[in-house]
């Protein structure tokens, strides 16, 4: 181009669309056990690299390699193998029940179950997250009662929420789990206020934020990015990267940033990237940032690089934007599979284990869910009451709310 | 009793409610070393340290984001926007979180709080430092909206909005902040110092939300009016000699009504006052409300003195300025209605 001549404008496209031959040959997957593992106080200037890289355990053969390897016993592991096939059994049978109209929508995890189930085992007890509508990893492996997160589906008269809020909106003070906003990144900036708090009072707790790659685009990322740098608040800022937003693919958002996580950098913020459906790795990486923000040394950023299997929710069809079998082109494969051959290969599971345990946990699912389902389903049974409808929204009922109540009957 | 600025009342409220409760946090734009634009958090940091009284990023969002993570922590933040005309950036904050964290989790999780910011024209402010965004906020569920017209009134109203369980937007006609204004610019200002209502009690002490002051007794007509506008109302009654009973609302949500209904009951007339712009403002849900709770009553239309439509302008100031002259116009026509 010479000066002068006319101006384009750059929209960048993913590489395939339907139709097309699923091809990830271009992203680069460094070995497994081949990033350093840097101290927790190390200086963020000296660990640039790892926002560019990937931090990965399992290798190909299924072994834990590296400096990031070891930090989980054989007990944890197959405890965490439960906690993803649980999420995975849970959406199955969620995802069904909103097709035979129990309930209004529903979000999978397909793919993601290692992030948020891995995450969770390194928080301590009162620790909060800030999730999005795609971390329920975080209520199974927190031991969250399975009957209330399908008492919230089914806006039925148990349900935690009274039927206020859309399916998969949970809400848990107790279990860590803030609650769930349909506007997107909002609870970012939140988490590092909860963290600030945490640091204002001397306290021990920190913050876990969660964004997808597509909402890092919203105003509050980058809010929240500078709070955390400025105040160094005991927070994990964690970016799960799916590659896509509903139909919009990761680029979209990324822009010419090498890597989510390279947006890290530009605050002070270390950054690291991580196998996002390696169980070892994520657990790992996470303990690490847990333990900068324990330790008063501040935020940390995480990003994930996984792939969303399923279809963005209930009311979306990903034939009409991507590749039929794209997922079984992802080059980091299923989680579920990689750490089931780990601990096979580690003399500690087997085939038959795992067809047991799923039925199991099949099992257990679906006793949940009859028992969800005798409180009622969104348009059968027992539902919360109108007047659950006009309470919670102040502390206390004001006039012009108790006149519309009298109105309403109730 | 000691007199006090309006900026002084504020400032006294947060060193009060500070010292009350170590909870309570205050910060914002300029707010911390060098105590604000406006000097209403002076000396807060010096005296309760920088983890409880500090300086933001220019970020609205942030603020008001990060004030609603400390809030679902436990603590009780009061944070200021500098100017109402900036508040903008942090509206889905505002409208979809703060407003709707208690309902949205069934009290798991609530937003206790104060959301300051210096609201108002009649300052030569033009387009972006004279705004009055109430009505963008009475609209939302969940929010509480105050707006207080003298120091005594500020200084209770605040102390109750940081004590408040509740999510509260809390406006302050910076045209006030040191001394009543009537609209008659070509006039001296008085300083509170010399107004009754500069009297304000040491320590603390509250002024209920939700609950109107009748600013004058009057039998002929009801003037309905917040902020700066209470003043020229005052005027505007005594240049018409129109017993106009003037009710300063101090909370427009929750709006006590009683109080509203129970005047215009009496006078049988009715105008509405605000700075903002006339169209979808404030002013049609408190027309509106007489309309439907005093129609038997009413003896001439509810009329509406407000800010035109247009953005707010700068050289036209006394042309957009709803002053004691066009009101006292309205309070005439009312009265010949």
């Amino acid at each position: 181009m010479t000066e002068g001549s006319p101006l384009s404008l750059h929209v960048p496209e993913p590489e395939v669309r339907p139709g097309g031959t699923p091809d990830f040959s271009n992203v680069p997957i460094p070995k497994a056990g081949s990033v350093p593992r840097p101290e927790v106080d190390a200086d963020p200037k000296s660990i640039r690299d790892l926002a560019y890289s990937i931090i990965r355990v399992l290798n190909r053969e299924g072994e834990a390699v590296g400096p990031w390897a070891g930090t989980l016993t054989d007990e944890e592991l197959a405890e965490g193998l439960r906690h993803m096939m649980t999420l995975r059994a849970f959406d199955t049978r969620m995802q069904m029940a909103q097709r035979q109209g129990k309930t209004s929508f529903y979000m999978q995890h397909m793919g993601e179950e290692a992030v948020s189930c891995a995450f969770r085992k390194a928080l301590n007890q009162g620790d909060m997250n800030f999730p999005t509508y795609r971390q329920a990893g975080l209520l199974i492996a927190g031991g969250y009662p399975m009957v209330d997160m399908m008492n919230q589906i089914y806006s039925n008269e148990r349900d935690p929420l009274k039927g206020r809020q859309l399916p998969v909106m949970y809400a848990s003070k107790e279990h860590g789990f803030f609650s769930i906003s349909g506007n997107l990144t909002t609870q970012y900036i939140q988490a590092v206020g909860w963290a600030m708090a945490s640091a204002i009072k001397n306290d021990t707790k920190i913050a876990a934020a969660w964004v997808g790659d597509g909402a890092t685009a919203e105003s509050d990322f980058h809010a929240a990015l500078v709070f955390a740098s400025t105040y160094k608040a005991p927070v994990v800022l964690n970016i799960v990267n799916n590659q896509w937003a509903i139909s919009t693919f990761q680029g979209i958002a990324r822009g010419g940033s090498g890597t989510f996580a390279a947006r890290g950098l530009g605050f002070g913020i270390p950054a690291l990237r991580v196998d996002g459906n390696d169980y070892l790795a994520v657990h790992a990486v996470a303990k690490w940032a847990t333990e900068r923000a324990r330790r008063n040394l501040g935020p940390t950023l995480v990003e994930y690089v996984t792939y969303r299997v399923g279809a963005h929710s209930t009311s979306d069809d990903p034939s009409a934007y991507r590749p039929k079998t794209e997922s079984d082109a992802w080059p980091l494969g299923d989680p579920v599979i990689r750490l089931k051959n780990h601990l096979i290969l580690r003399g500690v599971w087997s085939d038959e284990r795992h067809k047991q345990a799923e039925a199991e946990i099949l099992d257990t699912v679906i006793t949940a869910q009859k028992e969800a389902e005798s409180h009622g389903t969104l348009h059968a049974g027992g539902k919360p009451s109108t007047r659950d409808m006009f309470e919670g929204v102040y502390a206390e009922m004001p006039p012009h709310l108790r006149r519309q109540r009298q109105q309403a009957g109730v | 009793m000691p007199r006090m600025t309006m900026i002084e009342a504020i400032r006294g409220a947060m060193d009060v409610s500070m010292d009350k409760d170590d909870d309570v946090v205050v910060f914002g734009e300029d707010v911390g070393y060098f105590g604000g634009v406006f000097r209403c958090t002076q000396g807060l940091q010096q005296k309760y340290g920088r983890t409880r009284c500090f300086d933001a990023p220019i970020s609205e969002l942030g603020i008001v984001g990060a004030a609603i993570g400390m809030a679902a922590y436990g603590l009780k933040p009061c944070v200021e926007v500098q100017f109402a005309d900036y508040v903008y950036p942090a509206y889905d904050q505002i409208v979809s979180e703060a407003a709707r964290l208690r309902y949205r989790s069934n009290g798991e999780f609530t937003c206790p709080i104060v959301i300051r910011m210096p609201t108002g024209g009649g300052i030569f402010g033009g387009q972006t430092h004279s705004q009055s965004p109430e009505a963008l906020f009475t609209h939302v569920s969940g929010l509480k909206v105050v707006v207080p017209s003298n120091p005594h009134d500020a200084k209770g109203l605040l102390i109750a909005s940081i004590e408040d369980p509740d999510p509260v937007i809390f406006l302050e006609p910076k045209r006030l902040y040191n001394g009543p204004f009537d609209g008659h610019h070509e006039r001296p200002v008085t300083p509170w110092s010399k107004h009754p209502l500069g009297e304000v009690p040491e320590g603390h002490f509250t002024v209920p939300l939700g609950k109107a002051s009748i600013l004058r007794e009057g039998s002929a007509v009801t003037i309905l009016a917040y902020g700066t506008m209470v003043y020229v109302a005052e005027a505007a009654a005594e240049e018409t000699g129109i017993d106009a009973e003037i009710i300063d609302l101090r909370t427009l949500l929750p709006l006590d009504l009683d109080t509203i209904v129970a005047s215009v009951k009496k006078t049988g007339r009715c105008v509405v006052v605000h700075e903002a712009t006339l169209t979808s403002g404030f002013g049609a849900e408190l027309a509106a409300l007489v309309q439907q709770h005093c129609f038997y009553h009413l003896e001439a239309p509810v009329a509406r003195v407000t800010g035109w439509d247009t953005p707010y302008p700068h050289a036209q100031e006394w042309d957009y300025f709803p002053g004691p002259a066009r009101l006292g116009l309205a309070l005439r026509e009312t009265m010949e209605a």
